[in-house]
């Protein structure tokens, strides 16, 4: 591998970029493949698969995000887990780490959420300014880099314990499309990645990196082109710029504490929805006020996490769901949107599995007494399945500086979050449908399970077409400056209802391409 | 755990015991111990009685029937220090005067699971309840000792994964 690069602080001529998952890390290396010279600014620490942990609360301490938030509104998080809105990983390859490897493309409905459902009373809901025809090449790029099963003649992977009971009762149902997921988790050999051994942790990262993460990949790859720096244990605390409104750099607390600032030509900021409009509502200026483009007050508004909840299922004999991998299969049939059902949108069921000291912490958080610890005594023979719905855009669910400070003295994220009534009407019905299949395979008890800290965080820095209406163009760069661009999952126009890591890595390749064009155009 | 006493038994003995079982280091001023002996438990800065109603109280919040008294014991372990001291006397007395109001000595003193979950379900917004009970979450379920009496069999890297050891083994489907 080639020396990885280092930059200057003074070299103006870098892209930097602040964070290092499926957005950030993704865009560091097409550009640095595109001959683009990188500095990517890591928050947390460097670890590869041999770090990785078996075991979820040591795996917690060493990746997870746990600096501090807080939080309001009235979902059931801001009670249980006050001070941890999100499960998400602070490290170099961010939370591609701990995501399960569902890769999945949007519905072409779900790029135009507005047009398609109508205007839904107390929604932000707005059309993507994209179509699903210009997405589609960059799917087929992100597939092949993520190396997803089911599609580009890769073999899906087989069928775990977890995921035969939920395929049966999706069958008994009625229900068509069942299958084991389109996964960025190598069924065969692929990319220098070996195939999956079924270990399940896959949210504790892969000790095989057999799915796909920037951290070893995308990462080291840019590295070893020679173009990109990668900082780790840096944390950003302030986007700079001049008196023409173009940024020209980032302040950034070093490994030390010790305060720098790095130059940069263009800034892209991927470090998830929580931490994107808090660095730019934290980099406010007598030019903007209300925080660094966000002219149209819309940053950190339209805060989305998809409409989630399990359904666990306990069984007369073993399941042994935490065998092979956490996230084993999917059923799509209710991904359609119908507004018959009661709601908008539509939602996916996947399978899920938690290791029981996981299981006894997100079960029933609070609950307690032997209603909640029989059923842990039946863990052995426990099914459990994840719903991902589109949750409605809405202008107040939005993350602000809230009067907490981190330890650098920098104002912290608050998240704000109340469920829609279409998320409410959405989550019910697919309860519902989870219970049935599992009733379906004779289980003697169902458990309807409340959404755990938000993996998926999406919406906060939007894509609009019209300035007034979103934080960001079609390309992720902001309205209000033309060097300045949004990376990561915060520039969701609407949710969708699939998991948003295919297409945070589609935009990101995308959006590779559209720089590299406009530094050899002199735009930027 | 119906009873807790001091045994005949000496202390030495005791000590031995415990070490063998692996279960607690035994040191200091008092201990609670199993009628059986089989483990004990010490206590330094809070009083015996003390430790034995946080060792029932964690017990009555989460019943396993098929988890010893043992691994309850370390749950609330650190429960018996110095810092916790005043916490831990102010609680239990909390929970002791509900147990009178509910017509019983003192909250061991009452013999059925049900009374003593009706004592707790009065006072579970109290912070020492939360407390207790938030700490169980990973001082009782993190204990890798207990995992095998779940069925859950923990890190699998180590063997390969599971590809070849019963991933897809279902056999009554």
């Amino acid at each position: 591998m080639a020396q990885a690069a280092k930059f200057d602080l003074n070299d103006d001529g870098v892209v930097v970029i602040v964070g290092t998952g499926a957005g950030g890390g993704v865009l560091a290396y097409e550009l640095a493949q595109k001959g683009i010279k990188v500095v990517a600014l890591e928050a947390g620490g460097r670890y590869y698969p041999e770090d990785y942990i078996n075991d979820e609360w040591d795996s917690f301490g060493q990746l997870a995000w746990t600096d501090p938030r807080t939080t309001s509104g009235d979902w059931r998080v801001a009670k249980d887990f006050s001070g941890l809105p999100a499960w998400i990983v602070k490290a170099v390859g961010g939370t591609s780490i701990h995501w399960a490897g569902a890769s999945l493309r949007f519905q072409d409905h779900e790029w135009k959420a507005l047009t398609t459902y109508g205007a839904v009373e107390g929604a932000s809901l707005l059309d993507w300014p994209i179509d699903p025809a210009e997405m589609a090449p960059w799917y087929d790029k992100a597939e092949a880099k993520l190396g997803v099963t089911g599609v580009g003649g890769r073999p899906r992977l087989p069928g775990s314990n977890n995921y035969k009971v939920f395929e049966k009762g999706a069958l008994a149902l009625g229900y068509k499309e069942v299958h084991t997921g389109n996964m960025a988790i190598n069924s065969v050999d692929y990319d220098d990645r070996m195939s999956c051994q079924q270990t399940g942790f896959c949210f504790q990262g892969c000790k095989w990196g057999a799915k796909w993460s920037t951290a070893y990949t995308d990462i080291p790859r840019g590295e070893a082109t020679g173009n990109l720096e990668v900082r780790d244990h840096a944390h950003v605390a302030r986007i700079l710029h001049d008196d023409g409104g173009k940024v020209t750099g980032v302040e950034y607390f070093d490994k030390d504490g010790n305060l720098q600032m790095q130059k940069a030509r263009v800034v892209a900021v991927a470090g998830n929805s929580f931490e994107s409009p808090r660095l730019l509502l934290n980099s406010h200026s007598s030019m903007f006020p209300d925080g660094l483009a966000n002219r149209s007050g819309q940053v950190g508004r339209n805060y989305m996490r998809h409409t989630t909840g399990s359904v666990y299922g306990t069984f007369e004999k073993p399941v042994r769901m935490w065998r092979g991998t956490t996230m084993a299969g999917i059923m799509r049939d209710e991904a359609r949107h119908d507004p018959s059902r009661g709601f908008v949108g539509g939602y996916e069921l996947e399978t899920l599995s938690l290791g029981l000291p996981f299981m006894a912490a997100f079960l029933d958080p609070g609950n307690w007494g032997r209603e909640f610890t029989t059923a842990l005594d039946s863990y052995e023979n426990m099914a459990g399945l994840w719903i991902v719905g589109e949750d409605m855009p809405q202008a107040e669910n939005r993350v602000t500086l809230s009067d907490t400070e981190d330890r650098f003295g920098l104002k912290v994220a608050n998240v704000n979050f109340s469920d829609h009534p279409n998320d409410i009407a959405m989550r019910n019905h697919a309860y519902k449908v989870g219970q049935d299949m599992y009733k379906a395979v004779g289980a003697t008890r169902t458990l309807p399970t409340p959404p755990y800290p938000s993996t998926h965080n999406l919406g906060t820095n939007r894509m609009s077409e019209r300035p007034e209406d979103g934080v960001v163009n079609k390309h992720g760069q902001a309205h209000d400056v033309a060097n300045l661009f949004i990376s990561d999952g915060s520039q969701f126009t609407t949710g969708a209802a699939e998991n948003p890591t295919l297409t945070i890595v589609a935009l990101a390749i995308r959006q590779a391409d559209h720089i590299a064009k406009e530094m050899a155009a002199g735009n930027v | 755990m119906s009873q807790l006493r001091k045994q005949g038994l000496t202390r030495r003995a005791l000590l031995a015991r415990a070490a063998a079982a692996g279960a607690l280091a035994i040191a200091g001023p008092g201990f609670i111990a199993a009628p059986d002996a089989a483990w004990a438990v010490e206590v330094n800065a809070i009083s015996e009685h003390e430790m034995a109603t946080l060792l029932q109280m964690a017990r009555d919040i989460y019943p396993h029937d098929k988890v010893g008294d043992r691994y309850y014991a370390i749950a609330v372990k650190s429960y018996d220090s110095e810092e916790q001291k005043a916490v831990v006397r102010e609680g239990i007395a909390l929970l002791d005067a509900a147990a009178k109001e509910a017509g019983f000595v003192n909250y061991l003193a009452a013999g059925w699971e049900d009374d003593r979950v009706a004592i707790l379900r009065g006072i579970q917004d109290q912070p020492f309840f939360q407390a207790v009970r938030g700490g169980l979450v990973t001082g009782l379920y993190n204990q890798k000792e207990i995992w095998p009496i779940f069925g859950y069999e923990g890190e699998s890297f180590s063997q390969g994964g599971y590809i070849a050891r019963g991933f897809d083994d279902i056999d009554w489907l």
